[in-house]
């Protein structure tokens, strides 16, 4: 493979997940509010097209050609560039995310993620992914705290400082919660943390590993990250308009949207590398004769299964649970997820260690 | 080569970022030029094949630091800060200093780069297994001490913060 040939697929990749991953945030939504709506006993969007289906576009067209409005006081450089951080942070995350283990195309090893490294002979994975995508989140605040900020607005300004108290307060949980998992593969890359847990179900992080503390901290502190419910106090629509995106209108608006969406992928992805056994099957190890075809699709079908469960847990959560007091918000996740998620790594290390 | 473009490139994008942190009027700006400074070094830190240091650096500096500076920046709504003519002291003393300090600088390296030998992308890469393995056996008693010595620093803010409370 030569230097051409790997920006080739570097770019056929790129538009892949563009396309693939916004797609899928338009669908997730019209998802999101049609399963909300059922579980309020009500049908959601089903007038634009067959049940609804064309919602997002018709979102979209809206978007695109409603009036972009710039309050008079704002500051205006940082107002302009909040949105595209937070967007743009968002999709470098994903673009670490393994997707499945790596194709044969034409005779060349294609790995299934965005990112790759370009060694000279053919393409490697990053090995330190987890660490990466770990400081694109902490980055991801400045988004929220910015474009609160630079709106000018009480209510903006009151989000985004609710945004990044609680944003840097989760980081540690969710930074702790990943080192058991960290300690039983033994590795930062992602392609081997899920490489460690092939086999059988038994040997996935959250079963085999006894991960599940670690998991449950993880999708909570996750869920806080990405400000959506029972987290969402910085744009919490009762108290704060719409919290710091108050003054956002059109596509400025459709960036944070579109980000927030993207990291809802991005954790379900993370969820499902690190605890889940990422693209491997859970009838792995039962020998169950299957077609050649099948073998193909199989680690596709079962990541994005598992993605799609996570993604459906968010809409479910939302539709369950009230929203935190902000003092709640903060002694959860300082007195019990803490000294927990540093707990689970005491007893991981342990057993490790006395394990024969 | 390569590796001489880029450290030029990050180099200058730190350089750049230090000059406009100073120059800036407004705080919020100058924290933004922090992070960009923070974010170069890391990738200068990576450039030397410190992958774990880089991260950490943009983790902890870039991520969580700079949050905290920008978060106090907000909630104080700190304004522009004005403008003086200078130290008359500061500018007859600082300006000779400056150039003496860049003379020595540049004079030690010249005179050492003959000794000087090339670096290529990879050359020192260190995985972060040998950085653990390292900081938990050979220096185990600083990386310990540390970490106390930043226990006593928590310790000593909620002190200093629980005082003014009452």
């Amino acid at each position: 493979m030569n230097l051409t040939q790997y920006i080739v697929f570097a770019v056929i990749k790129i538009a892949l997940l563009l396309f693939i991953l916004l797609t899928a945030v338009a669908y997730i939504v019209l998802m999101e509010r049609k399963v909300i709506a059922r579980m309020q006993n009500r049908w959601g969007p089903n007038r634009v097209g067959p049940f609804g289906l064309l919602q997002p576009l018709a979102d979209g067209i809206k978007f695109i050609l409603k009036e972009d409005i710039v309050p008079d006081n704002v500051y205006k450089p940082l107002y302009i560039a909040a949105p595209m951080i937070a967007l743009v942070l968002s999709l470098l995350s994903i673009s670490l995310i393994p997707f499945g283990g790596a194709w044969n195309v034409g005779g060349y090893h294609v790995p299934l993620e965005t990112t790759a490294f370009w060694t000279g002979t053919g393409i490697q994975d990053i090995n330190i992914g987890l660490l990466i995508i770990l400081g694109i989140t902490s980055i991801g605040v400045y988004g929220v705290a910015l474009s609160g900020w630079s709106s000018n607005s009480k209510y903006s300004l009151l989000g985004s400082l609710r945004a990044s108290a609680q944003l840097i307060s989760y980081e540690l949980a969710l930074g702790l919660s990943l080192v058991g998992v960290l300690l039983l593969a033994g590795s930062l890359s992602l392609r081997q943390i899920v490489d460690a847990q092939a086999g059988s179900i038994l040997r996935w992080n959250f079963f085999g590993g006894f991960q599940f503390i670690a998991f449950f901290i993880y999708i909570m502190a996750a869920y806080a990250e990405t400000n959506r419910i029972p987290f969402d106090l910085p744009e919490a629509e009762t108290e704060l308009v719409a919290g710091y995106h108050t003054e956002y209108s059109a596509m400025k608006f459709a960036m944070f949207f579109m980000a927030e969406y993207c990291n809802m992928v991005t954790v379900g992805c993370l969820a499902t590398l690190l605890f889940f056994g990422g693209w491997h099957s859970p009838l792995e190890g039962l020998n169950i004769p299957v077609p050649g075809i099948w073998l193909v699709i199989s680690p596709l079908f079962w990541f994005f299964i598992k993605v799609f469960f996570f993604i459906f847990l968010y809409i479910w959560i939302r539709g369950t649970l009230p929203r935190f007091r902000y003092d709640q918000l903060m002694a959860f996740g300082w007195k019990f997820l803490l000294p927990l998620a540093i707990a689970n790594i005491v007893v991981t290390s342990l057993v490790l260690a006395l394990r024969p | 080569m390569l590796h001489t473009i880029l450290f030029l490139i990050f180099g200058g994008i730190c350089v750049a970022g230090a000059l406009n942190f100073l120059l800036q009027r407004h705080p919020v700006n100058s924290a933004l030029s922090l992070i960009v400074v923070m974010g170069s070094l890391a990738l200068l830190f990576l450039l030397l094949g410190a992958e774990f240091v880089a991260a950490v650096q943009v983790i902890v500096y870039a991520g969580a630091v700079m949050v905290l500076f920008v978060f106090v920046i907000m909630l104080l709504n700190a304004g522009e800060e004005e403008r003086t003519r200078g130290n008359k002291v500061a500018l007859s003393l600082g300006v000779p200093g400056l150039v003496v300090f860049f003379g020595l600088m540049c004079w030690t390296l010249s005179a050492a780069h003959s000794q000087l030998g090339r670096l290529q992308i990879g050359d020192y890469y260190v995985p972060t297994t040998d950085l653990g393995i390292a900081l938990f056996r050979e220096f185990l008693l600083p990386f310990e001490v540390t970490s106390v010595l930043i226990l006593i620093a928590i310790m000593g803010a909620v002190v200093l913060a629980r005082r003014e409370q009452q």
